[in-house]
């Protein structure tokens, strides 16, 4: 197995990457961790006349504590994002998120702005982006320009981002305090791909959920924000019949395919099963339970 | 992006792109290669360097097979083209024994038995060779957790845990 023929820069700063993918028209590809590219190029499903390689422009790989949000650099390593006392302090559902992200090899090449660029419908990092409402910087030789996570990813493997244009910045709100979270996934085997996956945050006040949010992978082309299910939450505490609604409701939400994996009946069922175990644990942590 | 398309008329001439002047230090030693854009590290390290100890597996980043430490961490040299490692140092089994010693996991995995054909084993030591120094893994599920990126088909896995677990002990 072998990547097909390409011309390869290696960018030194971000005004080079972007310039070099102006230049080339459309058939260049960015290159970061390249642990979803790699395979793509050498499975024949794509083939761009360049790779710029963005691997050594300084200063892109960074987490970065600000008041109310962490700013993460699109070089930033899975390792470093697994491993960040920093995200673990504020967004502790993406550090768990993490250790499911393939095996560890590859989260020391692997990055957050390739895993969001390359937008798997099955990936875990689209889906925290989604519930966490991300914001994504993209710059290109026109500029900059920022775009919130869920209008981002448009369809399978197809994100809103042109090949001229390359992710810099993932902003990530912090969880408001009293947010419990709960991460739940099922995959064949450990580190695989998503058959479905469900992350939830609680915020809960006096006893009652103030903010709900609830997102799903691998059960559809993109993931997806269960809203409807969400405002079944607010203003109300958890107990197993409203659980049994809002499982309901999220199971309506989606529309999951049948694949090599999984059928989408089972898929729809996980999707409900995950939603409990998920919201139980976010409930559960947001009255201070580890 | 054009989409893949089935091999055109040979009338078509395709340009094919410079090789690119590659420094790489690996096992200790200085090395430079004229390679095309295209060329894995793994390919690098096994055609070229002759260095065939890495092994190739699936070659598209499931199995572990092909796993070797660059700047200290270890990744999977198929997902990694050589001319993006450009200065980096590699090690790979070749570079573990020191001095006529085998180093402390290779003496481990013959003590405990921990391959069959052996083919995923240099792997399988490269990556504990990055759990040892990622310092993170204490316990046993730990070891197989950090470990989970590397397949053996002849299923040899508590006692490759049983290795790391020993090599841990005395360190």
């Amino acid at each position: 197995m072998k990547p097909p023929v390409f011309d390869y820069i290696a960018a030194t700063s971000t005004d080079m990457a972007v310039a070099a993918l102006a230049a080339a028209g459309g058939e260049a590809k960015i290159i970061a961790g390249g642990q979803s590219l790699m395979p793509m190029l050498s499975f024949r499903l794509l083939r761009p006349s360049l790779l710029v390689d963005i691997n050594r422009i300084p200063g892109l790989a960074y987490i970065e504590e600000a008041d109310t949000c962490l700013r993460i650099g699109a070089l930033t390593r899975h390792f470093q994002i697994e491993t960040s006392p920093v995200i673990a302090r504020h967004l502790p559902v993406l550090s768990a998120a993490m250790t499911h992200v393939a095996h560890l090899a590859i989260r020391n090449r692997g990055t957050i702005g390739g895993s969001l660029s390359h937008g798997d419908p099955a990936a875990e990092l689209p889906m925290i982006a989604v519930l966490l409402d991300a914001t994504l910087h993209i710059e290109s030789v026109s500029g900059q320009r920022a775009v919130r996570a869920q209008d981002f990813f448009l369809d399978a493997l197809t994100v809103d981002l042109d090949s001229a244009e390359v992710l810099a910045e993932i902003i990530l709100p912090k969880l408001p305090p009293n947010t419990g979270w709960g991460f739940e996934e099922i995959a064949r085997r450990h580190g695989d791909f998503a058959i479905a996956a469900v992350a939830a945050t609680l915020t809960v006040s006096d006893g009652s959920i103030r903010q709900a949010r609830i997102a799903l992978t691998g059960v559809g082309p993109t993931p997806v924000r269960a809203a409807a299910a969400e405002t079944l939450l607010i203003g109300h505490a958890l107990e197993n019949k409203l659980v049994e609604s809002v499982a309901r409701a999220v199971r309506a939400a989606i529309a999951p395919e049948d694949d090599l994996h999984a059928s989408a009946d089972y898929r729809r069922h996980l999707a409900g099963v995950l939603t409990d175990r998920a919201l139980h644990a976010a409930w559960r942590r947001a009255q201070g339970e580890p | 992006m054009a989409p893949a398309k089935p091999h055109q008329s040979a009338a078509v001439a395709i340009p094919v792109p410079d090789k690119i002047s590659v420094s790489l230090n690996v096992n200790g030693v200085d090395v430079q290669l004229d390679l095309a854009p295209w060329t894995t590290l793994l390919d690098a390290l096994r055609d070229r360097l002759n260095l065939t100890g890495t092994k190739k597996g699936c070659d598209h980043g499931q199995c572990g097979a092909c796993t070797v430490l660059v700047d200290g961490r270890r990744i999977v040299s198929c997902l990694t083209l050589a001319v993006m490692k450009d200065g980096s140092k590699v090690t790979t089994i070749e570079g573990l024994a020191k001095d006529g010693m085998l180093h402390p996991l290779q003496q481990a995995f013959i003590d405990h038995d921990a391959f069959q054909c052996g083919y995923c084993t240099p792997g399988q030591i490269c990556s504990a060779a990055g759990l040892l120094a990622e310092g993170r893994a204490k316990t046993a599920d730990e070891i197989r957790e950090l470990m989970s990126g590397n397949i053996c088909r002849c299923g040899a896995y508590p006692n490759i845990v049983a290795a790391i677990q020993q090599v841990m002990g005395h360190s």
